[in-house]
Protein backbone atom coordinates (compact mmCIF):
# COMPACT_ATOMS: atom_id res chain seq x y z
CA UNK A 1 0.00 0.00 0.00
CA UNK A 2 1.18 3.47 -1.06
CA UNK A 3 1.80 6.02 1.74
CA UNK A 4 -1.08 8.71 1.91
CA UNK A 5 -0.04 11.75 0.67
CA UNK A 6 -0.44 15.08 2.63
CA UNK A 7 -1.03 16.32 -0.87
CA UNK A 8 -4.11 14.71 -1.24
CA UNK A 9 -5.49 17.69 1.73
CA UNK A 10 -4.29 20.51 -0.28
CA UNK A 11 -4.45 21.97 -3.56
CA UNK A 12 -1.13 20.62 -4.87
CA UNK A 13 -1.42 21.42 -8.55
CA UNK A 14 1.58 19.63 -11.08
CA UNK A 15 2.02 23.31 -12.22
CA UNK A 16 1.36 26.78 -10.65
CA UNK A 17 2.09 30.12 -12.60
CA UNK A 18 2.15 31.37 -9.00
CA UNK A 19 5.12 29.00 -8.02
CA UNK A 20 7.13 30.18 -11.33
CA UNK A 21 6.30 33.67 -10.17
CA UNK A 22 6.96 33.90 -6.98
CA UNK A 23 10.16 31.57 -7.01
CA UNK A 24 11.30 33.35 -10.29
CA UNK A 25 14.82 34.20 -9.12
CA UNK A 26 15.28 30.59 -6.98
CA UNK A 27 14.52 28.76 -10.12
CA UNK A 28 17.08 31.21 -12.37
CA UNK A 29 19.39 30.88 -9.78
CA UNK A 30 19.43 26.99 -9.46
CA UNK A 31 19.12 26.84 -13.72
CA UNK A 32 22.53 28.87 -12.97
CA UNK A 33 24.26 26.94 -11.10
CA UNK A 34 23.03 23.67 -13.35
CA UNK A 35 24.69 25.80 -15.90
CA UNK A 36 27.95 25.92 -14.51
CA UNK A 37 28.32 22.78 -12.62
CA UNK A 38 27.64 21.48 -15.96
CA UNK A 39 29.88 23.39 -17.90
CA UNK A 40 33.36 22.94 -15.49
CA UNK A 41 32.28 19.33 -15.67
CA UNK A 42 32.53 19.20 -19.14
CA UNK A 43 35.10 21.02 -19.19
CA UNK A 44 37.43 19.79 -17.21
CA UNK A 45 36.90 16.04 -18.51
CA UNK A 46 37.57 17.20 -22.29
CA UNK A 47 41.18 18.90 -20.89
CA UNK A 48 41.79 15.59 -19.36
CA UNK A 49 40.27 13.51 -21.77
CA UNK A 50 42.62 14.89 -24.77
CA UNK A 51 45.72 13.98 -23.01
CA UNK A 52 44.62 10.32 -21.96
CA UNK A 53 43.62 9.99 -25.38
CA UNK A 54 46.87 10.81 -26.55
CA UNK A 55 48.22 8.43 -23.86
CA UNK A 56 45.97 5.89 -24.80
CA UNK A 57 47.11 5.68 -28.56
CA UNK A 58 50.32 5.24 -28.13
CA UNK A 59 49.74 1.34 -27.64
CA UNK A 60 46.98 -1.34 -27.31
CA UNK A 61 47.73 -1.86 -24.05
CA UNK A 62 47.60 1.45 -22.97
CA UNK A 63 44.68 1.98 -24.80
CA UNK A 64 42.81 -1.09 -23.20
CA UNK A 65 44.06 0.45 -19.65
CA UNK A 66 42.78 3.60 -19.98
CA UNK A 67 39.19 2.94 -21.53
CA UNK A 68 39.07 -0.16 -19.30
CA UNK A 69 39.71 2.20 -16.24
CA UNK A 70 37.29 4.89 -17.55
CA UNK A 71 34.54 2.24 -17.93
CA UNK A 72 35.28 0.94 -14.06
CA UNK A 73 34.40 4.52 -13.45
CA UNK A 74 31.10 4.93 -15.60
CA UNK A 75 29.69 1.47 -14.43
CA UNK A 76 30.10 3.04 -10.39
CA UNK A 77 26.46 4.14 -9.36
CA UNK A 78 26.89 8.34 -9.12
CA UNK A 79 25.37 8.14 -5.53
CA UNK A 80 28.35 5.31 -4.72
CA UNK A 81 30.70 7.38 -5.85
CA UNK A 82 29.58 10.62 -3.97
CA UNK A 83 29.37 8.69 -1.18
CA UNK A 84 32.80 7.92 -1.52
CA UNK A 85 33.93 11.07 -2.86
CA UNK A 86 32.62 13.13 0.27
CA UNK A 87 33.90 12.06 3.54
CA UNK A 88 37.60 13.28 1.23
CA UNK A 89 36.17 16.10 -0.51
CA UNK A 90 33.73 17.15 2.16
CA UNK A 91 29.55 18.23 1.39
CA UNK A 92 31.07 20.26 -1.46
CA UNK A 93 30.59 21.51 -4.86
CA UNK A 94 33.90 20.14 -5.39
CA UNK A 95 33.09 16.37 -4.55
CA UNK A 96 29.59 17.12 -7.28
CA UNK A 97 32.36 17.93 -9.88
CA UNK A 98 34.76 15.51 -9.58
CA UNK A 99 31.88 12.70 -9.94
CA UNK A 100 30.50 14.32 -12.69
CA UNK A 101 34.06 15.13 -14.12
CA UNK A 102 35.07 11.36 -14.07
CA UNK A 103 31.60 10.19 -15.81
CA UNK A 104 32.31 12.07 -18.75
CA UNK A 105 36.05 10.38 -19.53
CA UNK A 106 34.63 7.48 -20.80
CA UNK A 107 32.59 8.70 -23.52
CA UNK A 108 35.11 11.44 -24.36
CA UNK A 109 38.36 10.00 -24.26
CA UNK A 110 36.48 7.28 -26.89
CA UNK A 111 35.60 9.59 -29.51
CA UNK A 112 38.96 11.82 -28.90
CA UNK A 113 40.17 8.13 -29.57
CA UNK A 114 37.54 7.69 -32.48
CA UNK A 115 38.21 10.82 -34.37
CA UNK A 116 42.31 10.33 -34.04
CA UNK A 117 42.20 6.90 -35.52
CA UNK A 118 39.81 8.23 -38.17
CA UNK A 119 42.50 10.61 -39.71
CA UNK A 120 43.01 9.07 -43.02
CA UNK A 121 46.96 7.85 -43.16
CA UNK A 122 47.80 9.43 -46.28
CA UNK A 123 46.74 12.57 -45.24
CA UNK A 124 49.03 11.93 -42.02
CA UNK A 125 52.01 11.02 -44.54
CA UNK A 126 51.28 14.31 -47.12
CA UNK A 127 51.79 16.38 -43.46
CA UNK A 128 54.46 14.41 -42.34
CA UNK A 129 55.90 15.00 -46.19
CA UNK A 130 55.25 18.79 -45.77
CA UNK A 131 57.77 18.84 -42.93
CA UNK A 132 55.40 19.42 -39.86
CA UNK A 133 56.59 18.41 -36.91
CA UNK A 134 54.41 15.86 -34.75
CA UNK A 135 53.17 18.88 -32.36
CA UNK A 136 52.24 20.45 -35.48
CA UNK A 137 50.71 17.94 -37.06
CA UNK A 138 48.30 17.08 -33.86
CA UNK A 139 47.12 20.68 -34.11
CA UNK A 140 46.84 21.47 -37.50
CA UNK A 141 46.02 18.59 -39.06
CA UNK A 142 44.81 15.48 -36.50
CA UNK A 143 42.49 17.08 -34.42
CA UNK A 144 40.59 19.44 -36.81
CA UNK A 145 39.82 16.23 -38.50
CA UNK A 146 39.06 14.54 -35.10
CA UNK A 147 36.78 17.56 -34.39
CA UNK A 148 33.30 16.16 -35.90
CA UNK A 149 33.93 12.62 -33.21
CA UNK A 150 35.39 15.04 -30.57
CA UNK A 151 32.79 17.22 -30.85
CA UNK A 152 29.77 14.25 -30.87
CA UNK A 153 31.21 12.77 -27.60
CA UNK A 154 31.08 16.71 -26.00
CA UNK A 155 27.12 16.48 -26.98
CA UNK A 156 26.14 12.77 -25.37
CA UNK A 157 28.36 14.32 -22.29
CA UNK A 158 26.93 17.14 -21.63
CA UNK A 159 23.00 15.49 -22.06
CA UNK A 160 23.96 13.37 -19.73
CA UNK A 161 25.80 15.85 -17.44
CA UNK A 162 23.10 17.84 -17.37
CA UNK A 163 20.38 15.23 -16.25
CA UNK A 164 23.37 14.16 -13.60
CA UNK A 165 23.99 17.08 -12.10
CA UNK A 166 20.66 16.89 -10.07
CA UNK A 167 22.38 13.92 -8.35
CA UNK A 168 24.73 16.59 -6.67
CA UNK A 169 21.46 17.37 -4.75
CA UNK A 170 22.35 14.47 -2.12
CA UNK A 171 25.51 15.95 -1.17
CA UNK A 172 25.70 19.15 -1.96
CA UNK A 173 24.55 20.86 -4.87
CA UNK A 174 22.51 19.65 -7.81
CA UNK A 175 21.39 23.21 -9.70
CA UNK A 176 17.83 22.16 -10.75
CA UNK A 177 18.11 19.30 -8.60
CA UNK A 178 18.39 21.01 -5.45
CA UNK A 179 14.27 22.00 -6.26
CA UNK A 180 13.61 18.79 -7.00
CA UNK A 181 15.29 17.63 -3.50
CA UNK A 182 13.03 20.73 -2.00
CA UNK A 183 9.74 20.32 -3.44
CA UNK A 184 10.13 16.15 -2.22
CA UNK A 185 11.04 17.16 1.26
CA UNK A 186 8.88 20.60 1.13
CA UNK A 187 5.16 18.45 1.34
CA UNK A 188 5.64 16.94 -2.03
CA UNK A 189 5.10 20.21 -3.72
CA UNK A 190 4.39 19.00 -7.02
CA UNK A 191 4.57 22.04 -8.82
CA UNK A 192 8.64 22.51 -7.86
CA UNK A 193 9.49 19.45 -8.57
CA UNK A 194 7.64 18.88 -12.05
CA UNK A 195 9.22 22.22 -12.90
CA UNK A 196 12.91 21.33 -12.22
CA UNK A 197 12.53 18.27 -13.96
CA UNK A 198 11.18 19.67 -17.15
CA UNK A 199 13.71 22.70 -16.56
CA UNK A 200 16.34 19.97 -17.09
CA UNK A 201 14.98 18.22 -20.11
CA UNK A 202 15.03 21.71 -21.37
CA UNK A 203 18.45 22.86 -20.45
CA UNK A 204 19.88 19.14 -22.44
CA UNK A 205 17.84 19.95 -25.44
CA UNK A 206 18.96 23.47 -25.41
CA UNK A 207 22.80 22.48 -24.85
CA UNK A 208 22.37 19.61 -27.94
CA UNK A 209 21.12 21.92 -29.95
CA UNK A 210 23.98 24.73 -29.05
CA UNK A 211 27.01 22.20 -29.55
CA UNK A 212 25.02 20.79 -32.82
CA UNK A 213 25.80 24.40 -34.26
CA UNK A 214 29.05 24.49 -32.93
CA UNK A 215 29.94 21.52 -34.90
CA UNK A 216 28.61 23.12 -37.78
CA UNK A 217 30.15 26.15 -37.47
CA UNK A 218 33.43 24.73 -36.69
CA UNK A 219 33.37 22.53 -39.45
CA UNK A 220 32.36 23.79 -42.75
CA UNK A 221 34.59 21.07 -44.57
CA UNK A 222 31.77 18.27 -43.90
CA UNK A 223 29.22 19.92 -45.17
CA UNK A 224 29.12 20.52 -49.22
CA UNK B 1 39.49 8.09 13.42
CA UNK B 2 40.58 8.47 9.78
CA UNK B 3 37.13 7.41 7.26
CA UNK B 4 39.11 4.05 5.86
CA UNK B 5 39.00 3.35 9.76
CA UNK B 6 35.85 4.43 10.42
CA UNK B 7 34.92 1.98 7.18
CA UNK B 8 36.48 -0.50 8.01
CA UNK B 9 34.93 -0.99 11.63
CA UNK B 10 31.62 -0.22 9.98
CA UNK B 11 32.52 -3.35 7.73
CA UNK B 12 33.60 -5.63 10.13
CA UNK B 13 30.78 -4.77 12.59
CA UNK B 14 28.67 -7.85 12.90
CA UNK B 15 25.35 -5.85 13.79
CA UNK B 16 25.66 -4.88 10.83
CA UNK B 17 25.63 -7.79 8.53
CA UNK B 18 21.94 -9.00 10.34
CA UNK B 19 18.33 -7.81 10.63
CA UNK B 20 16.18 -5.57 7.83
CA UNK B 21 18.60 -2.96 8.58
CA UNK B 22 21.85 -5.36 7.43
CA UNK B 23 23.97 -5.33 4.35
CA UNK B 24 22.83 -8.92 3.33
CA UNK B 25 19.19 -8.09 3.42
CA UNK B 26 19.58 -4.75 1.45
CA UNK B 27 21.20 -6.69 -1.21
CA UNK B 28 18.52 -8.80 -1.30
CA UNK B 29 16.39 -5.84 -1.93
CA UNK B 30 18.51 -4.47 -4.68
CA UNK B 31 18.50 -7.52 -6.25
CA UNK B 32 14.98 -7.82 -6.23
CA UNK B 33 14.02 -4.36 -6.79
CA UNK B 34 16.86 -4.53 -10.04
CA UNK B 35 15.58 -8.33 -10.94
CA UNK B 36 11.79 -7.25 -11.92
CA UNK B 37 12.32 -3.99 -13.05
CA UNK B 38 14.71 -5.55 -15.91
CA UNK B 39 12.13 -8.42 -16.24
CA UNK B 40 9.42 -6.32 -16.65
CA UNK B 41 11.00 -4.30 -19.23
CA UNK B 42 12.26 -7.44 -21.25
CA UNK B 43 8.62 -8.21 -21.42
CA UNK B 44 7.86 -4.58 -22.81
CA UNK B 45 10.86 -4.00 -24.84
CA UNK B 46 11.45 -7.23 -26.53
CA UNK B 47 8.66 -8.63 -28.53
CA UNK B 48 8.40 -4.60 -29.72
CA UNK B 49 11.96 -4.53 -30.60
CA UNK B 50 11.80 -8.14 -32.49
CA UNK B 51 8.59 -7.15 -34.20
CA UNK B 52 9.50 -3.53 -35.59
CA UNK B 53 13.08 -5.04 -36.51
CA UNK B 54 11.29 -7.72 -38.71
CA UNK B 55 9.04 -5.26 -40.45
CA UNK B 56 12.22 -2.69 -40.54
CA UNK B 57 9.97 -0.28 -39.29
CA UNK B 58 9.77 2.57 -37.00
CA UNK B 59 13.75 2.48 -36.26
CA UNK B 60 14.28 6.30 -35.89
CA UNK B 61 11.76 5.97 -32.96
CA UNK B 62 13.61 3.14 -31.67
CA UNK B 63 17.11 4.55 -32.08
CA UNK B 64 16.55 8.20 -31.10
CA UNK B 65 14.14 7.04 -27.49
CA UNK B 66 17.44 5.58 -26.26
CA UNK B 67 19.38 9.22 -27.14
CA UNK B 68 16.38 11.39 -25.90
CA UNK B 69 16.12 9.46 -22.44
CA UNK B 70 19.62 10.34 -21.86
CA UNK B 71 18.40 13.97 -21.22
CA UNK B 72 15.61 12.82 -18.49
CA UNK B 73 16.84 13.18 -15.28
CA UNK B 74 16.48 9.69 -13.00
CA UNK B 75 16.48 11.72 -9.62
CA UNK B 76 13.74 13.79 -10.93
CA UNK B 77 11.59 11.38 -12.79
CA UNK B 78 12.05 9.17 -9.78
CA UNK B 79 10.28 12.09 -7.47
CA UNK B 80 8.05 12.68 -9.75
CA UNK B 81 6.62 9.66 -9.25
CA UNK B 82 6.24 9.20 -5.64
CA UNK B 83 4.20 11.99 -5.62
CA UNK B 84 1.94 10.43 -7.69
CA UNK B 85 -0.70 8.29 -7.13
CA UNK B 86 1.90 5.18 -7.93
CA UNK B 87 3.10 6.49 -4.27
CA UNK B 88 6.91 5.84 -2.86
CA UNK B 89 8.87 3.24 -1.72
CA UNK B 90 9.89 -0.06 -3.78
CA UNK B 91 6.75 0.51 -5.93
CA UNK B 92 7.36 3.49 -7.63
CA UNK B 93 11.13 2.64 -8.02
CA UNK B 94 10.20 -0.18 -9.67
CA UNK B 95 8.25 2.19 -12.07
CA UNK B 96 11.08 4.21 -12.95
CA UNK B 97 13.55 1.35 -13.06
CA UNK B 98 11.42 -0.46 -15.71
CA UNK B 99 10.88 3.01 -17.85
CA UNK B 100 14.79 3.57 -17.95
CA UNK B 101 15.87 0.16 -18.74
CA UNK B 102 13.19 -0.06 -21.05
CA UNK B 103 15.37 2.27 -24.03
CA UNK B 104 18.69 0.10 -24.08
CA UNK B 105 17.04 -3.12 -24.30
CA UNK B 106 14.71 -1.83 -27.62
CA UNK B 107 17.19 -0.25 -29.23
CA UNK B 108 19.70 -2.73 -28.99
CA UNK B 109 17.32 -5.81 -29.93
CA UNK B 110 15.67 -3.76 -33.07
CA UNK B 111 19.44 -3.18 -34.23
CA UNK B 112 20.56 -6.66 -33.62
CA UNK B 113 17.73 -7.82 -35.62
CA UNK B 114 17.69 -5.09 -38.54
CA UNK B 115 21.14 -5.77 -39.22
CA UNK B 116 20.60 -9.29 -39.99
CA UNK B 117 21.76 -9.61 -43.54
CA UNK B 118 19.25 -9.05 -46.18
CA UNK B 119 20.63 -12.29 -47.93
CA UNK B 120 19.98 -14.60 -45.08
CA UNK B 121 16.35 -13.28 -44.90
CA UNK B 122 15.93 -14.14 -48.56
CA UNK B 123 17.62 -17.75 -48.46
CA UNK B 124 15.47 -18.27 -44.89
CA UNK B 125 12.43 -17.23 -47.20
CA UNK B 126 13.55 -19.22 -50.07
CA UNK B 127 13.65 -22.58 -48.08
CA UNK B 128 9.97 -21.88 -47.23
CA UNK B 129 10.12 -20.34 -43.74
CA UNK B 130 7.25 -18.16 -42.87
CA UNK B 131 7.54 -14.94 -41.34
CA UNK B 132 7.10 -16.26 -37.70
CA UNK B 133 9.52 -18.98 -38.58
CA UNK B 134 12.55 -16.71 -39.89
CA UNK B 135 12.27 -14.66 -36.85
CA UNK B 136 12.72 -17.45 -34.47
CA UNK B 137 15.25 -19.27 -35.88
CA UNK B 138 17.09 -16.86 -37.82
CA UNK B 139 16.29 -13.37 -36.73
CA UNK B 140 16.31 -13.88 -32.90
CA UNK B 141 19.83 -16.22 -32.79
CA UNK B 142 21.15 -13.40 -34.96
CA UNK B 143 20.22 -10.54 -32.65
CA UNK B 144 21.39 -12.55 -28.97
CA UNK B 145 24.90 -10.58 -29.06
CA UNK B 146 22.99 -7.01 -29.22
CA UNK B 147 20.26 -8.11 -27.30
CA UNK B 148 22.57 -9.15 -24.48
CA UNK B 149 24.38 -5.93 -25.15
CA UNK B 150 21.34 -4.41 -24.39
CA UNK B 151 20.48 -6.31 -21.50
CA UNK B 152 24.10 -5.54 -20.07
CA UNK B 153 23.39 -2.12 -20.30
CA UNK B 154 19.92 -2.32 -18.78
CA UNK B 155 21.02 -3.82 -15.69
CA UNK B 156 23.96 -1.83 -14.93
CA UNK B 157 22.07 0.99 -15.42
CA UNK B 158 18.59 -0.50 -13.45
CA UNK B 159 21.19 -1.08 -10.39
CA UNK B 160 23.10 2.25 -10.07
CA UNK B 161 19.37 3.98 -10.22
CA UNK B 162 18.49 1.39 -7.90
CA UNK B 163 20.46 3.14 -5.37
CA UNK B 164 18.45 6.86 -5.85
CA UNK B 165 15.12 4.72 -4.50
CA UNK B 166 16.22 4.96 -0.91
CA UNK B 167 15.55 8.93 -1.18
CA UNK B 168 11.58 7.59 -2.19
CA UNK B 169 11.21 5.60 0.86
CA UNK B 170 12.77 2.06 -0.96
CA UNK B 171 15.26 -0.32 0.27
CA UNK B 172 18.06 -1.57 -1.08
CA UNK B 173 21.68 -0.68 -0.49
CA UNK B 174 20.87 3.03 -1.29
CA UNK B 175 19.81 3.32 2.08
CA UNK B 176 23.04 2.50 3.59
CA UNK B 177 24.70 5.77 1.71
CA UNK B 178 21.15 7.82 2.23
CA UNK B 179 21.34 7.30 5.97
CA UNK B 180 25.06 7.58 6.21
CA UNK B 181 24.94 10.89 4.66
CA UNK B 182 21.56 11.40 7.07
CA UNK B 183 23.26 10.10 10.18
CA UNK B 184 26.23 12.27 9.08
CA UNK B 185 28.59 8.93 9.69
CA UNK B 186 31.48 8.39 7.37
CA UNK B 187 31.70 5.17 8.10
CA UNK B 188 28.44 4.27 6.86
CA UNK B 189 28.51 7.01 3.77
CA UNK B 190 31.94 5.03 2.72
CA UNK B 191 31.04 1.56 3.27
CA UNK B 192 27.79 1.73 1.64
CA UNK B 193 29.52 3.44 -1.51
CA UNK B 194 31.88 1.20 -1.73
CA UNK B 195 28.94 -1.75 -1.17
CA UNK B 196 27.08 -0.23 -4.55
CA UNK B 197 30.02 0.14 -6.31
CA UNK B 198 31.38 -3.22 -6.00
CA UNK B 199 27.69 -4.45 -6.54
CA UNK B 200 27.52 -2.93 -9.58
CA UNK B 201 30.83 -3.86 -10.87
CA UNK B 202 29.99 -7.47 -10.04
CA UNK B 203 26.52 -7.31 -12.41
CA UNK B 204 28.71 -5.31 -14.88
CA UNK B 205 31.49 -8.28 -15.58
CA UNK B 206 28.48 -11.06 -14.68
CA UNK B 207 26.67 -9.76 -17.65
CA UNK B 208 29.93 -8.96 -19.96
CA UNK B 209 30.77 -12.38 -19.30
CA UNK B 210 26.94 -13.95 -20.79
CA UNK B 211 27.30 -11.27 -23.68
CA UNK B 212 30.78 -12.71 -24.62
CA UNK B 213 28.96 -16.16 -24.14
CA UNK B 214 26.76 -16.02 -26.59
CA UNK B 215 29.21 -13.47 -28.68
CA UNK B 216 30.59 -15.74 -31.62
CA UNK B 217 33.91 -14.99 -32.09
CA UNK B 218 33.94 -13.22 -35.02
CA UNK B 219 31.54 -10.73 -34.20
CA UNK B 220 33.42 -10.36 -30.84
CA UNK B 221 35.19 -6.98 -31.95
CA UNK B 222 32.43 -5.48 -33.44
CA UNK B 223 30.13 -6.22 -30.86
CA UNK B 224 32.36 -4.11 -28.33
CA UNK B 225 33.65 -1.47 -30.62
CA UNK B 226 30.05 -0.95 -31.98
CA UNK B 227 28.43 0.12 -28.82
CA UNK B 228 28.82 3.91 -29.44
CA UNK B 229 25.11 4.25 -30.73
CA UNK B 230 23.96 2.28 -27.76
CA UNK B 231 26.22 3.25 -25.11
CA UNK B 232 24.00 3.06 -22.22
CA UNK B 233 23.17 6.37 -19.86
CA UNK B 234 25.46 7.17 -17.50
CA UNK B 235 25.48 6.00 -13.63
CA UNK B 236 22.40 7.52 -12.45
Amino acid sequence: MPLPLAVDEAPNPWLSWTYLHDNSDAILAATRQHVTLTAISVGLGLLLALPLALLARRSGRLETLVVGAAGVIYTIPSLALFAVLAPLTGLTEKTVVIGLTAYTLLVLVRNVLAGLQGVPEEVVEAARGMGLGPTRLLLRVQLPLALPAILAGVRVATVSTVALVTVGAVVSNGGLGQLIFEGFNNNFYRAEILTATLLCVLLAAVADALLLALEWALTPWTRR
Amino acid sequence: MSVVGETVTWLTDSAHWHGVDGVPHRLVEHLAVSGISVALACVVALPLALALGHVGRGGPLAVNLANASRAVPTFGLLILLAVTPVGFGNRAAVVALTLFAIPPLLTNAYVGVRDVDREVREAARGMGMTGMQVLRKVELPLALPLIAAGLRTAAVQVVATATLAAYVGGGGLGRLIADGFGRADPGMTTAGGLLVAAFALTVEVLLAGLQRRVTPGSRRRRAVSGVDATLGLPPA
